[in-house]
């Protein structure tokens, strides 16, 4: 459980101001010149001590993917810092919690981040949905350029600093970083192939890194209070603490900061005020947005909230977007949902994803009223190996991970359906 | 150089090179519809994966460059279980329909269906079908059977300079086309229908036409401009169907422009299939010998210098060097095979080359270009000049029209005297050049075909000589020339090479009309000649020998009928001086005959019978007349030396000398696609009105 005086985001729920004076109060922007001019080897190597890991899905380590940054600054070729806050994943509603009630932190965090890689600029990528979370954000923008936060000379630090918001046009790919890169390049919203990677050639082709809105707004609170107490946070390589999204079958739906590893029952039972119905009425839980595997509840009694402890549960942490799902959950009428959703996103450019998408959502529709044979389940089940992996960008695999989770766990479900099925068109024959 | 291990094999290749480069490097093939080449890598169509070691997913080898160390995978069991996932996937929404399309037989997917694909479907779901595009009257779309590798995008952004294709849509809805419905205008659009590895893209014109299998092929060249782009013609029996490019590095690449692909049309029409002779005015169908009676009884007592004769564009050298062994012995001088008047003369040679070589401009930092639109003069070389300046570092300017060349220049204005502030410094292109390490630039028939082309002649090789264009010229580098002529005509370089030009005292084009029209000439034999105003010949007895009835044809008194360029084993020599040899896919048409036998036969009937019975005894001619004729393929740098005369520029506008690039040639004005190119493309879009809807 973690306590109070180590929660990063204190104003979560925007119960004080999110501008300037509120954030002022909570303690951003103390002394930032400070650390701003502890130079970018220090703020890379404490980033790195706190074991901070990428909060946007993946789970990278923060430290390292700066270090990939080109030590020296070429003239014609500047850094670009770019922020993620195209956040596009079914069930996860954490960055715009920041948006709206932390900006400053983000901005802040913005700042160090840039002086961590060389970059003078960072670029906000926002879903065009979030239209009043990027009025707010701009709005705190401009109260950091007033208050000489950040520009010419942020924080009389003598490090020149601008943040541009860049607004998105709603697609879900455009959360993948180098379709990212390419929208707001303003090109079509298509993944790039790797390598060369963003800290090589990304924005304008220049060097680049892409954070997650989460993991750039806890950067100041680790640089203020040290890597060190930021990594005896949470469990051995899964440090720190991170903001939880509990959704669905659920008493009281709920956006919670706490300490990585934290088990998934306490989250629910603690945060979210138990299972709609009580624990014995959960089905199944998928425990990081959409796109990782689903649990069901004997796997839930145990599991930690981590990346490496969900890993070895055959799902992943993705955003801790929890979404609960109790027994009277339609659960294949779920996933097929899920592979509408990732059909209707995919970019087209890539075969796998582009071909297989539609063929796994329409099999799946199928199987809701178990219109298929029992082989079909077999030939789904090979439909989503043959995305996963084979694309440019990671939308393949989580277009698939959210099926294969379902049959590994629910086959004898599929297979009831189509069993009763035949038999209902059995008896209607005779 | 990284040292890598393929199967197995440790291999060392070039740095920069991909992974699937690599494998190609040591014989082993891998799979592909997205990559090309000459394109950017797209990585998207995913059949080219390869595992391996270290990597848990398989790689894209098209886009992963090769490194130091790794250990690839092409042949196991896990790479073709890849590549045979992306072909179902492939195949789902591609249409059964092989049987009805044009792709059929020469078909990238239904080859890699074969090796990767199953026996049977597993995906029972509807199929897509997808709204077919109008792309014009030059490609035909079955947008259904497309598979989104984007080749045919990134051909029109990169290559063509016409970024008028995209993507839109997203997933499986995604659709290649122009979003708002356009003809694509880009003069290299029939390339897409080669680079489109399915059906998706095919030739209109040649819909439904034949199979692959059922045609002859023929390596051959083109004759539609001066740059003697190599070719295959495709026949079947003695009809020429299509006409595909054939790989060379020097010349085309692998391009070709429309007009070379799809002018064949005009191939089989207008046809002069059989000898005429002109009886009270009308054209009566004669026998070879009673045309050549015609011309004996005519020539009669005739003085030499009352004769004359005029090449045309698209005249091989064989024709030419007979025919003007044939003058030489009616005691003419009045030959010329500059039908425009371009004022170039056959000394010195380097005077009407392309020097700087078509593969050469990629060496080029600048280029000044004087009274020309190589995009319609020659699509090809700019072609080459766009992919020059896309890699950076290429500053153009034009003196002329202002066009769209699809890469950007500088507008200097179209005024010729700015060459002469350029040679004197005055203007600031005069410091772009010379500062440039290679620069050269590209004179035009525009220029030349004008009453002060000789001045513009001398004034271009002047400031060729004082910007370092030329070696050893002030500080122009070792082995560059940087001084050219684009040509627009196939013929015209063999006629300056084999002298086919006034003899002394003999009369040049203008000389020849002048006389023609003042009745100093009795007879005019014009060999392909159509591209001059007829009607001043005047009285003369006029000769017509050609394959496509037009100009010329309309005003004859005799018409021989010559082979088309498809039809004759012939000689070319491009705007470059690359001697290049053509071969016949299919015989003349009715009793038309391979040109230098006619001229042969001819002369037999005059009494002046040319010493040469074999197409080998041609060439040893040709090779007697000049030796150049000896080396075919390759290009001889020709030495530089003094040319034109120095004198007043007149302040007309320069413009190109080509008015339509679709109809530039008799062969064209007869084909039916190129009219309906010029409808859609060149013709300006009329305003309706009330009546015509």
């Amino acid at each position: 459980m973690l306590r109070d005086q180590d929660r990063i985001f204190t104003n979560v729920y925007g119960y004080d101001s999110p501008w300037l004076d509120g954030a002022q109060g909570r303690g951003d922007w103390d002394r930032t010149k400070d650390l701003v001019v502890r130079g970018r080897t220090w703020i890379v190597d404490e980033v790195r001590t706190s074991g901070l890991r990428g909060r946007g899905g993946a789970g990278f380590i923060t430290g390292i993917k700066w270090s990939f940054m080109p030590q020296e600054v070429h003239p014609q070729r500047p850094h670009y810092l770019v922020i993620n806050a195209d956040e596009g994943e079914p069930g996860t509603c954490k960055d715009r919690e920041i948006l709206r009630h932390e900006p400053h932190k983000l901005i802040e965090g913005c700042l160090l981040a840039g002086v961590g890689m060389g970059a003078h600029t960072a670029y906000v990528y926002i879903r065009g949905e979030f239209f009043r979370e990027a009025e707010a954000l701009q709005r705190a923008i401009d109260e950091a350029y007033a208050a000489g936060l950040i520009g010419a000379d942020a924080c009389r630090s003598g490090w020149r600093f601008d943040i541009f918001i860049h607004r998105g046009a709603g697609a879900y790919i455009c959360g993948e970083e180098t379709a990212l890169i390419e929208s707001i390049e303003g090109k079509k919203g298509q993944p790039r192939l790797k390598p060369p990677f963003p800290a090589n050639v990304g924005l304008f082709g220049c060097p680049t890194t892409v954070n997650n809105v989460e993991t750039i707004a806890v950067v100041p609170t680790i640089l203020r209070r040290g890597g060190e107490w930021f990594a005896s946070l949470g469990r051995p390589k899964n440090a720190g603490t991170k903001l939880f999204n509990i959704s669905g079958h659920v008493n009281n739906p709920c956006t919670v900061e706490e300490e990585l590893g934290i088990p998934l029952k306490d989250l629910i039972e603690r945060h979210a005020g138990g299972v709609r119905g009580g624990w014995n009425n959960l089905l199944a839980v998928i425990p990081g947005g959409s796109s990782v595997p689903l649990i069901p509840k004997s796997v839930c009694e145990t599991v930690r909230m981590d990346f490496d402890s969900l890993q070895s549960a055959k799902t992943a942490l993705g955003t801790a977007a929890v979404m609960v799902m109790d027994k009277s959950t339609d659960v294949v009428k779920a996933i097929a949902r899920l592979a509408k959703f990732y059909k209707h996103e995919s970019c087209g450019q890539c075969t796998p994803c582009r071909e297989g998408t539609g063929w796994m959502w329409r099999m799946m529709e199928r199987l809701v009223d178990g219109r298929a044979r029992v082989e079909e389940i077999d030939v789904l089940k090979q439909v989503t190996q043959q995305v996963e992996g084979h694309t440019i960008c990671a939308l393949g695999d989580a277009a698939a991970w959210p099926i294969q989770g379902l049959i590994n766990h629910f086959r004898p479900e599929l297979e009831r359906r189509i069993e009763e099925r035949r038999r209902a068109a059995e008896r209607e024959a005779a | 150089m990284p040292k890598l291990t393929i199967d197995g094999v440790e291999v060392e290749v070039p740095a920069g090179l991909t992974i699937l480069q690599a494998c190609e490097a040591v014989g082993i093939e891998i799979p592909r519809f997205c990559f090309h080449e000459r394109l950017s890598i797209a990585g998207n169509c995913r059949m080219c994966l390869v595992r391996m070691r270290g990597s848990p997913k398989p790689i894209a080898s098209c886009a992963m460059p090769a490194a130091d160390g790794m250990e690839i995978e092409t042949a196991t069991e896990a790479v073709h279980n890849d590549r045979r996932g992306v072909m179902e996937f492939l195949l789902i929404n591609h249409p059964l329909d092989c049987p009805i399309c044009d792709q059929g037989g020469e078909c990238d997917l239904q080859d890699q269906a074969i090796f990767y694909g199953f026996d049977r479907g597993r995906y029972t779901e509807g199929k897509r079908a997808v709204e077919d595009k109008n792309l014009g009257p030059l490609v035909k779309t079955v947008m259904t059977r497309c598979i989104h590798c984007t080749r045919c995008i990134r051909f029109a952004t990169e290559i063509a300079g016409v970024p008028q294709l995209g993507a839109t849509g997203r997933g499986e809805h995604m659709e290649v086309g122009t979003y708002v419905e356009q003809a694509l205008a880009s003069e290299m659009s029939g390339n897409l229908i080669d680079l489109c590895p399915v059906g998706a893209l095919t030739s209109k014109p040649y819909a439904f036409v034949a199979r692959p299998w059922e045609l002859t092929k023929t390596e051959s060249i083109d004759v539609m401009d001066a740059v003697g782009s190599n070719i295959r013609i495709d026949a079947r029996g003695n009809e020429v169907l299509r006409i595909l490019p054939r790989l060379n590095e020097s010349v085309n690449e692998e391009w070709i422009s429309d007009k070379t692909r799809f002018a064949l049309d005009g191939l089989r029409r207008q046809r002069l299939d059989r000898p005429y002779v002109r009886e009270n005015g009308k054209l009566r169908p004669v026998s070879w010998n009673e045309a050549f009676a015609a011309i004996a009884r005519r020539l009669d007592g005739v003085a030499g210098e009352r004769i004359a004769a005029i090449a045309g564009d698209l005249v091989d050298c064989e024709a030419m060097i007979l025919l003007k062994d044939l003058m030489a012995s009616l005691g003419s001088a009045n030959l010329d095979c500059r039908q425009d008047g371009a004022r170039l003369s056959p000394l010195p040679r380097v005077s009407y080359l392309f020097n700087t070589t078509i593969a050469g401009i990629e060496a080029a930092d600048a280029c000044l270009l004087i009274g020309t639109n190589p995009r319609w003069e020659a699509p090809i070389i700019n072609a080459r000049l766009r992919k020059r300046w896309r890699r950076g570092g290429f500053a153009v300017a034009l003196i002329g029209e202002t066009v769209d060349l699809t890469y950007r220049y500088e507008t200097l204005g179209d005024d010729p005297r700015l060459l002469s502030a350029i040679l004197g410094g005055e203007h600031p292109w005069a410091g772009v050049l010379a500062a440039a390490k290679r620069p050269m630039l590209i004179l035009g028939q525009g220029a030349l075909i004008r009453p002060d082309g000789e001045a513009l002649l001398a004034v271009a090789r002047a400031i060729a000589e004082a910007t370092g264009m030329v070696a050893g010229i002030a500080d122009g580098e070792e082995g560059w020339n940087g001084f050219n002529v684009l040509h627009t005509a196939a013929a015209r370089v063999g006629g300056l090479d084999l002298g086919f030009v006034p003899g002394p005292g003999g009369r040049d084009t203008a000389a020849i009309l002048d006389g023609a029209g003042a009745g100093d000439l009795d007879v005019v034999y014009l060999l392909g000649a159509d591209e001059f105003d007829t009607s001043r010949l005047g009285s003369a007895f006029v000769i017509y020998q050609g394959h496509t009835g037009d100009a010329g044809a309309r005003r004859a008194d005799v018409i021989l009928p010559g082979a088309a360029y498809t039809e004759k084993a012939a000689t070319y020599v491009n705007t470059e001086g690359r001697v290049q040899q053509s071969l016949a896919a299919t015989a003349p048409p009715g009793e038309a005959r391979e040109d230098w036998r006619i001229v042969r036969a001819l002369s037999a009937a005059l009494g002046r019978t040319l010493p040469v019975d074999t197409a080998a005894a041609v060439r040893q001619r040709l090779i007697a007349a000049n030796p150049l004729f000896a080396d075919a393929g390759v290009v001889m740098s020709a030495p530089w030396a003094a040319f034109g005369r120095m004198a007043p520029i007149a302040d007309t506008p320069l413009r190109s000398s080509i008015g339509n690039f679709y109809v530039t040639n008799p062969i064209c004005r007869a084909s039916p696609t190129m009219a309906e190119c010029v409808a859609a493309f060149t013709t300006p879009p009329q305003k309706k009105t009330g009546t015509d809807g």
